[in-house]
């Protein structure tokens, strides 16, 4: 048995045979119990080390070999399994109550497969092929057959697309600068081709225009995962580029390019939330601030991006999960999303009123949620570096915060007199509450999640260091 | 050599820019098919003929599954383009500008990425960037996945030259599949009855 046939093809063919189940129950017991599984074993079983029960030996082997080039997952792969397979479960379960699972489970599955497969593939550049291939298939996901695909999907379409061949062109270039370091002019051009691509793929303001065109569009719970997947996977094949090439992880230059590129994000995405008058378009924007504090974590001193990166996947999954399940379900009952259409609604579905506006205040970095331990480290690391960094940092959570502030402030402007009439669903409401339990549990201990959380660094060979 | 190589580029140039004036979907195929053809004779300047058959049977295959489901749908379940600008001169015109900045940037980029030759270098800067302006001109899911097509044989044409990997060929063979399959999804998700609510 060797890792990626148990992480990346037995996952993708499991959900081969989930596109012939079209029972939502059995689809979302099979997928996460499938992907809770592969959570356990990652967690339990290190790759290529021997472990012996009883009389049976047990060992995984890193790599398979495909047309000459390698799929390999490293011992510090490990951890970074367990949580994402982990986290991917929660999406699974969560699917039956937003009536997803017949399309999230079984092209969910294939589309984390094709990711961890980029983070496996070995020359790492052919990632962004695989990312690429996640995004044909995501593409299918937000359309359903039933529906005119909207001018949203087609934009995240091109711009996912588009975003592959720069960075397999700059990484050519990118080899190119190590022969010969002195070019400072390819230098250059190789790092702009390679910042364009990664633009691209993270919707970095301007390209970010189809995130909230996709918000009004497509199923908010299919979003939600896509919106969280998507940019994990494609920074940490950012990362990869800096562990690959030392003359790009120790360019002055890159640190502020980063700090630029995430507040550029962190203030539009926080403003923009603020101003909006639909829930779909505000969890866009809030998700575009999600990646430009991801950026601004990767631009802190090299001791404490790598582990900083990291601290934010769990939390934000965690609250895009939450907010994802509560805006499905006030979209199943309103069709819209619209302020002027959800206005008072917190008074028939309390619960799924409170877990769109905690999510959101978790996002934003609300005291005692699951994103304020990390904000906080994050903007003690950048006020260390600039005041001024951390001035804008404020500035687009305090937009975040509005934004809050703002859904809250409509969920219960209900008309005088009326009545509490509390129709949720107990699935949702189940689901939405364990989801807040755990954004209260992760805002209190933060510390609970370090030790698999500590491992992961030693993906990166150089990075971090 | 040369000159066919010039003449696979003068073909490209050619097709991509009509694909941009036509509006008749049947042509426009046509049109790709011979595209593909160029690409190839472009990409066998670098990689073998075996290999670089690769990009014209899938680029055929992707013509082939978009036409099959082009070929099902009736002319009046296809949304009309609502922005699109109306006159073939102007499209031509647009063209033209991006034929004229192209040309101009080839021998600049032929300072980069020495030893690719010329027509190479100009047939692929012809599709990236008309195919890019045909991206920018519509919001047809068919076009939109014709622009796609192009803008990606413009670059699998620069890449063939960097990389000769048979998994890097293989892999963005499917991409360019993927891409026509996604088309015919969209294509028959556009035409397809909403479902009646419960």
């Amino acid at each position: 048995m060797s890792a990626p046939l148990l992480w990346i093809i037995f996952p993708a063919a499991v959900a081969v045979v989930c596109l012939l189940i079209t029972n939502q129950r059995i689809l979302t017991i099979a997928g996460g119990s499938l992907a809770l599984l592969l959570a356990f074993i990652a967690l339990i079983i290190p790759i290529d080390q021997a472990l012996q029960i009883g009389n049976i030996s047990l060992k995984i082997a890193p790599a398979i070999q495909i047309f000459g080039r390698r799929l390999i997952l490293i011992p510090a792969n490990g951890s970074l399994l367990a949580i994402f397979y982990g986290l991917i479960a929660m999406w699974f379960f969560g699917a039956e109550v937003t009536s997803t699972a017949h399309r999230l489970v079984p092209l969910g599955l294939i589309i984390v497969a094709l990711l961890v497969a980029s983070i496996a593939v070995e020359p790492f550049l052919y990632a962004a092929i695989l990312i690429e291939m996640a995004v044909l298939l995501a593409v299918i996901l937000l359309s359903p057959l039933n529906q005119a695909p909207g001018p949203g999907s087609l934009r995240f379409l091109i711009y996912q697309t588009l975003g592959m061949p720069f960075i397999l062109f700059a990484g050519w270039l990118l080899a190119g600068v190590e022969a010969s370091p002195g070019d400072l002019a390819l230098a250059v051009q190789s790092a702009t081709i390679l910042g364009l691509g990664f633009a691209f793929l993270l919707a970095v303001f301007p390209f970010h225009t189809w995130l909230p065109m996709l918000s009004e569009e497509g199923s908010p719970y299919i979003l939600g995962f896509l919106f969280w997947v998507l940019p994990t996977v494609t920074i940490i094949f950012g990362m990869g580029f800096l562990d690959r090439y030392a003359w790009l992880r120790t360019s002055e230059q890159l640190s502020q390019i980063l700090t630029l590129g995430g507040l550029l994000m962190v203030v539009t995405g926080g403003l923009s939330s603020a101003f909006q008058r639909h829930l779909g378009r505000q969890l866009a924007f809030a998700v575009i601030a999600e990646t430009g504090f991801s950026l601004l974590a990767l631009s802190l001193p090299p001791d404490k991006s790598v582990q900083s990166v990291f601290l934010l996947i769990i939390p934000r999954s965690l609250a895009l999960l939450v907010w994802a399940i509560s805006l499905s379900r006030l979209k199943e009952q309103n069709e819209s999303l619209r302020f002027s259409t959800v206005q008072g609604l917190a008074r028939t579905y309390p619960i799924t009123a409170a877990g769109l506006v905690l999510a959101h205040l978790s996002v934003a970095g609300f005291p005692l949620l699951a994103g304020f331990p990390i904000r906080l480290a994050l903007w003690e690391g950048l006020a260390s570096q600039s005041l001024g960094v951390a001035f804008w940092f404020l500035i687009g959570t305090l937009g975040l915060l509005a934004g809050a502030t703002r859904t809250l402030a409509v969920l219960v402007m209900a008309p005088q007199g009326t009545e509490w009439e509390p129709k949720e669903q107990w699935g949702s409401g189940i689901m939405i509450g364990l989801g807040l339990i755990g954004l209260f549990v992760l805002g209190i201990f933060p510390q609970l999640f370090r030790p698999i959380l500590a491992n992961l660094p030693a993906m990166f060979e150089h990075l971090g260091k | 050599m040369t000159i066919t190589a010039w003449i696979a580029a003068g073909l490209v140039l050619a097709t991509s820019a009509g694909l941009l004036v036509s509006r008749d979907w049947r042509l426009e195929l046509g049109l790709l098919g011979l595209q593909y053809v160029g690409v190839f004779w472009l990409t066998n300047q670098h990689w073998p003929i075996s290999m670089a058959a690769i990009k014209l049977v899938t680029g055929w295959m992707a013509i082939a599954t978009l036409g099959m489901t082009r070929l099902n749908i009736k002319e009046e379940n296809i949304d009309r383009e609502k922005f699109w600008p109306q006159g073939w001169f102007f499209r031509l015109f647009a063209a033209g500008i991006v034929f004229i900045i192209m040309i101009t940037s080839a021998p600049r980029v032929e300072d980069i990425i020495p030893g690719i030759g010329l027509p190479v270098i100009s047939g692929s800067l012809f599709l990236l960037g008309l195919g890019t302006l045909h991206l920018g001109m519509t919001a047809q899911p068919f076009r939109v996945i014709l622009g796609l097509l192009t803008v990606l044989s413009g670059f699998e044409i620069l890449y063939a030259a960097l990389e000769s990997s048979v998994l890097v060929a293989a892999m963005l063979s499917v991409v360019n599949l993927g891409l026509a399959l996604v088309g015919a999804y969209l294509l028959t998700a556009q035409t397809a009855e909403p479902e009646e609510s419960a």
